[in-house]
């Protein structure tokens, strides 16, 4: 009997919730609609402060609702949570570095622009979720994100097919801005990071015999292992072995088993910092030496890839977008900038969220009005934009045209070793 | 052959931990026909627990004797507590509905632990992978020619540790009172019930057996894989289930030997062939044994009750 009295109970709260949601809608849109660009948006909104370190999902920062006529909404889709939340998280305050100094300096055509973040648990199919859920509800007027090639492939026919423009700040897979006229991205490709890898471990380390241990479910690893192979096997390399995981493993074991039979002189692994890092314990641990180095691509960039590798990732080599040894004033600036927002050094992928949020709004500055068309006209003529990792030319096929760095592990700390023109 | 005797050291680690694993589905199965589907998320919370304990603790003290039996034992309690709640407030409320109504329970439980597990507030880790801290220092034991096989001490003391639970469990289910109890309430709860044993109790008690051994395996598996995750139970979870399967569910011994079977298929597999191919033969070997021997390669052929 009280068992059914309980349920009762339960069925009645979840009611009232239900209702008081409802009744909280308006106010909320009230609220924000007076509301400036730092205010919170009302109850489950957080609080969107710049120095904010976590943020619940939905998370709305700049302080808007769709709908509002004083604010410009930006939307941004990443992988807050998940597997490689460190993307997301870096990202999501690249962007909202540079939509606050946005609005100190006077916001664009006379508005606040906001940006509204969903999480899509580094997953493909919550990433298609959430574009849709971004153009169709919230209106945004330009997609930023994601890292992940996979989830930007996913977001890209949605937003191409409802003419709103999308810039991914760091998916490096050339499928992505194929998609459709409206995908921009303002970092390199991969045909060029494989290359800038071959090109390094053939010259630089003066390595002939390499391995390759591939993400078979990832976009990204699949291309860079595609051109990496194509390009160091012209330069006169032999790739000896290919080995395969799938995202979610965490024994490595046997591939790298197979790997060291077969006595590489580098291993090159470009997946994403939570698997290269127990990737490499794993390596040195079966007895692969530490003169052989594992090299990779700028999925590695995160400072969880020291805590997971430790010691045995030291030693090691990735191509990435940029340092912070880069002495170029808007860089430092922009450290500075971050570092007392955020209490950290930014990585490159925060640095790319922050120059494709900045390419976002120069373009709707530019345009004669924010209608998708005219964003997507403007953003296409980016050309020598001052961005911090590097200067940002936008070419024919919607791809930055960029430098690429070479940067080593050296006991937890990155080091710039060289960089490569494009 | 270096590598082929490599090899079999990696699937004897790998099928270790399934094997932890499997005896806790296994012995939840035996006692109430229920696939616990939450008991890899349980081995992830036990994972998290050592962390926080080995946290605790801080550098030195983490890899001491002490440290380290403290860190399994706060894993292990925290664990059992957990499977007690669980199966107080998830399974006992269902257990005279229909089968299925637990099953999706077990799954939402499952779910519940892998998302709960990925907020970032309190004590609650967040989505990131995390550096397990070496608290077994890795030491070399074994090395064959020019570092061709290497043996590593922890490798070896998992293996012994999940031997020495095995047949801990078997002497506890064949030998001891509680055993006879957890027998009877598997044979029959209701009739159990009739003869005085506290089926309520039996049921609980098995239950934080259970969710301890998944500690201890979350540990050995953290300290294996150096990085833990909140999504890490979910593989081994559906991979220790298919050992327990193949082995016959309900059956201690044969837990162990389908694990141990599936690690080194698994790693061989990988080794010699494609990684694509590891799950597609995990499954396709459950399948086989599934038709050849519908109770596992040690399970009972037992006639249905009518």
């Amino acid at each position: 009997m009280w068992r059914n009295s309980l349920m009762l109970l339960g069925l009645v709260a979840l009611l009232a919730s239900a209702c008081e949601r409802k009744a909280e809608e308006p106010a909320r849109s009230a609220q924000s609609a007076t509301s400036g660009a730092t205010a919170s948006t009302g109850p489950g909104a957080s609080t969107p402060t710049a120095a904010q370190p976590h943020a619940a999902t939905p998370a709305e920062t700049g302080g808007a609702a769709p709908g509002s006529s004083d604010v410009i909404l930006l939307g941004e889709v990443g992988s807050l949570t998940g597997a490689e939340a460190s993307f997301g998280i870096s990202t999501r305050n690249g962007v909202e570095l540079a939509l606050n100094q946005t609005n100190d300096s006077g916001g664009v055509k006379g508005k606040k622009v906001a940006v509204r973040v969903y999480d899509d648990q580094s997953k493909p199919e919550e990433a298609a979720n959430a574009a849709t859920r971004l153009i169709n509800q919230d209106r945004v007027k330009v997609i930023l994100g994601e890292v992940a090639s996979t989830n930007s492939l996913a977001m890209a026919p949605i937003a191409q097919a409802a003419g709103v423009p999308m810039i991914s700040p760091s998916s490096t897979n050339p499928k992505v801005t194929l998609v459709g006229n409206y995908i921009f991205r303002v970092c390199f490709i991969d045909p060029f990071q494989g290359y800038v890898m071959a090109r390094f471990a053939h010259d630089h380390l003066k390595i002939s015999r390499a391995a390759v241990l591939k993400d078979q479910k990832s976009d990204y690893s699949l291309g860079l292992t595609e051109f990496f192979t194509r390009k160091f096997t012209e330069m006169g390399g032999k790739i000896v072995s290919t080995e395969a995981y799938a995202k979610g493993d965490s024994d490595f074991r046997a591939q790298l088993t197979a790997i060291k039979s077969q006595k590489p002189e580098a291993i090159y692994v470009p997946g994403y910092y939570n698997d290269v890092g127990i990737i490499a314990r794993q390596a040195r641990e079966l007895g692969i030496p530490t003169k052989v180095p594992l090299l990779g691509g700028d999925g590695w960039q995160s400072a969880k890839l020291f805590e997971l590798g430790g010691r045995a990732i030291d030693g090691s080599y990735f191509s990435d977008h940029y340092s912070p040894d880069n002495p170029s004033p808007t860089v430092q600036k922009f450290i500075a900038e971050y570092k007392a927002a955020y209490g950290t050094v930014p990585d490159s992928l925060a640095g790319l969220g922050y120059d494709a949020a900045r390419v976002a709004v120069a373009a709707m500055k530019k345009a004669p009005d924010l209608s998708g068309p005219a964003i997507r006209d403007a953003i296409a003529q980016t050309k020598d934009f001052p961005g911090v990792t590097g200067t940002i030319s936008l070419d024919e096929t919607r791809n930055a045209v960029k430098p690429a760095v070479v940067l080593e592990v050296v006991e937890g700390k990155l080091k710039y070793i060289t960089t490569t023109p494009p | 052959m270096a590598d082929l005797l490599q090899h079999l050291v990696n699937g004897l680690a790998t099928g270790t931990i399934y094997a932890l694993v499997a005896l806790g589905y296994t012995m939840v199965y035996g006692v109430l026909k229920l696939i616990n589907f939450a008991h890899g998320d349980v081995m992830m919370v036990g994972a998290y627990l050592g962390y926080a304990t080995a946290q605790k603790l801080g550098r030195p003290a983490q890899s001491s004797l002490v440290g380290v039996l403290l860190i399994f034992l706060c894993a292990m309690a925290g664990c059992a507590l957990l499977g007690l709640a669980i199966e107080r407030f998830a399974y006992r409320p269902l257990r005279e509905k229909p089968r299925l109504t637990s099953l999706i329970t077990a799954i939402g439980i499952s779910f519940t632990l892998e998302y709960g597990f990925q907020l970032d507030f309190g004590p609650l880790p967040g989505a990131s992978p995390r550096a397990f801290p070496e608290i077994i220092r890795a030491t070399e034991w074994f090395v064959f020619g020019d570092r061709d096989v290497v043996i590593w001490n922890w490798q070896v003391i998992s293996l012994l540790i999940a031997l020495a639970l095995m047949l801990t469990l078997q002497f506890l289910v064949f030998k001891t009172r509680f055993g006879r109890a957890m027998r009877a309430v598997s044979f029959d709860h209701r009739i159990a019930a009739l003869m005085g044993i506290p089926t309520d109790r039996v049921i609980a008690g098995t239950f934080m057996l259970g969710s301890a051994l998944a500690a201890g395996a979350g540990i050995l598996y953290a300290i294996k894989d150096t990085a833990i995750q909140p999504l890490m139970g979910l593989y081994v979870g559906l991979k220790a289930f298919v050992a327990a399967v193949i082995g016959g569910i309900g059956h201690v011994p044969g837990a162990v030997v389908g694990a141990l079977l599936l690690g080194l298929v698994e790693e061989f597999v990988v080794g010699y062939t494609a990684s694509s191919w590891r799950d597609a033969v995990a499954f396709g070997f459950l399948i086989i044994i599934l038709l050849v021997r519908p109770s596992g390669l040690f399970g009972r052929v037992a006639a249905e009750k009518v």
